[in-house]
């Protein structure tokens, strides 16, 4: 997994499709989520998005989402100059599906996908589509088994494909390797990046597994309530802030 | 009504003979009409964890027609419809407002409603006993125009289906999800809140309101146990509210015992059994 550069990375947005979020700020009530949050997400670059829990990582996500209310400005800008509301693609964090739900995956995707009511027979057309989307991620095995009894990494990588259709020009995943063990792990990451190179999108997630960040993440955020730190990942892992929010962290928690 | 009358003439029963016992033959088109109309709703209640809710509306149903007479209203059934609508907008829209857990929220809606019913049928020392009628039901009551008014009611919840099942399931299993997609999370449930709620009202006189919500949760429960997707759970949910309908309309008639009690036995008993199987999907 090598590192994409895009010429212009970090320069603005000339000439570059790229999602712009400047002096974005978050509140809910009285409380201020997030304040101040700039940064630039080119097509192509993958951004991880790092922090304490309380952060503000899914109330970021959300804002950009268009689900919460935010001050300041998110803009996305097309390849061509123009600007428009991008196409996202979202991943939610660890969705708990019952176990006895009487849904399979077929029905959970169709449902999402399509407007053909997904009680009645299924056309086999309908059947067609969804098993090329699934084939994005190779999960188009599992079609017929309910979402109920799939694994964590299983669910995740349906979510996935379900987040690239309608296909993207932003993929977001909140925590996407919390409930996922090693071997899972491995094949999110490898297929995350086969993705990014096929598709042409940028991918912004967040995790709490900093061992994963040195080889797949192109720059990480360092968040607590807004931006610490922002470079690569070495430079944001070896870096002072990152230090303080979270050795501190500990060592308070230890007392 | 009179092409059902010489359909059910054919029957081999001795209340099938040409002629007699109309009320029976009307009865046996009402459960046809309410039974799949329940088989559907009961999906969605089950999968969105509503039974609670359902409960709850029935409840206020009652305090609609309560209102309703008071009022010195012909018609209490018209109220009640509104009663319910308005009872079940405002509750959706109070589970969307407060962080409160959505029990708690059914808790304290269903226990003003009751207080509130109660209160109103008995003011100006008015008696409780004329609405015991509308507890226990009376599907042997039943009317050509009534059972028209059901058959729309079922026409339209069919329309809804088609309309916005997948949105509704979406909710339900993911609402962020469905939020990311553009599905209207908080209208869906409105939406759906509603149909029960005129659903509950109207069929409240026929089936009682003690027994009603058993008919809202008991098919899809055991459709659950059964079914490995959303063609199966319909199937199993719509068929299994059918024919346990039928069958309590049989007993009831035989053994001289309400029909709504019996319905729900039978149901329970199609619940009991559909357990059996559950095990062997895991």
């Amino acid at each position: 997994m090598s590192v994409h550069n895009h010429p212009g990375c970090g320069h603005g947005c000339e000439g570059l499709c790229c999602l712009e979020l400047k002096d974005m700020g978050v509140n809910l009530g009285d409380a201020e989520l997030l304040h101040g949050v700039s940064f630039h997400l080119h097509c192509g670059e993958i951004v991880a998005l790092i922090g304490p829990n309380g952060a503000g990582k899914s109330s970021l996500f959300k804002a950009v989402l268009g689900q919460l209310p935010h001050t300041g400005t998110i803009q996305f800008q097309r390849s061509d100059g123009k600007r428009s509301r991008p196409v996202i693609g979202y991943v939610p964090q660890s969705p708990t599906f019952h176990r006895g739900d009487p849904v399979s995956v077929l029905d959970f995707f169709a449902a999402a996908i399509g407007d053909w009511p997904v009680f009645l027979p299924i056309p086999k057309k309908l059947r067609e589509r969804v098993r090329k989307c699934l084939e994005r991620t190779h999960t188009e095995g599992l079609m017929d088994k309910r979402v109920g009894a799939l694994s964590g990494g299983e669910v995740q990588r349906v979510l996935m494909a379900l987040a690239l259709e309608p296909l993207p020009q932003i993929l977001i995943l909140d925590e996407p390797l919390s409930g996922v063990d090693v071997e899972g792990e491995r094949q999110l990451l490898d297929m995350l990046d086969e993705i990014r190179r096929s598709y042409d999108l940028s991918i912004l997630f967040s995790t709490h597994d900093f061992a994963t960040l040195e080889p797949f993440a192109d720059k990480v955020l360092l968040l607590r309530n807004t931006v610490l730190k922002s470079g690569s990942p070495a430079e944001v892992l070896s870096s002072a802030e990152f230090q303080e929010v979270f050795h501190l962290r500990l060592g308070k928690g230890a007392e | 009504m009179e092409l059902w009358y010489a359909l059910v003439d054919l029957l081999p029963f001795e209340w099938a003979e040409p002629g007699r016992m109309l009320f029976m033959k009307n009865a046996l088109l009402a459960v046809l009409v309410i039974t799949p109309l329940f088989g559907l709703l009961s999906t969605m209640v089950v999968q969105s964890r509503m039974s609670f809710f359902s409960d709850a509306l029935g409840h206020s149903a009652f305090t609609g027609i309560a209102i309703g007479s008071l009022c010195g209203l012909a018609a209490p059934m018209g109220s009640a419809v509104i009663f319910a609508l308005c009872f079940s907008l405002l509750f959706t829209w109070v589970r969307h407002k407060t962080s409160l857990a959505s029990d708690t929220v059914i808790g304290v809606f269903s226990s003003t409603a009751v207080a509130l019913g109660i209160f109103a049928a008995t003011l100006g020392g008015g008696s409780f006993t004329k609405f015991n009628a509308l507890l226990i039901g009376d599907i042997l009551s039943v009317e050509p125009g009534m059972i028209a008014l059901l058959l729309g009611i079922l026409a339209l919840i069919l329309l809804l289906w088609v309309c916005c099942y997948n949105n509704l399931l979406l909710s339900a299993l993911h609402p962020a999800l469905a939020d990311s997609r553009g599905v209207q999370v908080f209208w869906q449930e409105a939406v759906l809140n509603a149909a029960i709620a005129v659903v509950v009202t109207l069929s409240m006189t026929w089936v009682g309101l003690l027994v009603i919500n058993s008919l809202l949760v008991l098919p899809g429960a055991a459709a659950r146990n059964l079914a490995r997707n959303s063609r199966q759970y319909h199937l199993f949910s719509v068929l299994g509210a059918v024919v346990c309908g039928i069958g309590g309309l049989m007993c009831s008639y035989y053994w001289g015992a309400s029909a709504g009690a019996a319905v729900t036995l039978i149901l329970a008993l199609y619940f009991f059994l559909s357990l059996l199987s559950a095990p062997k999907k895991r």
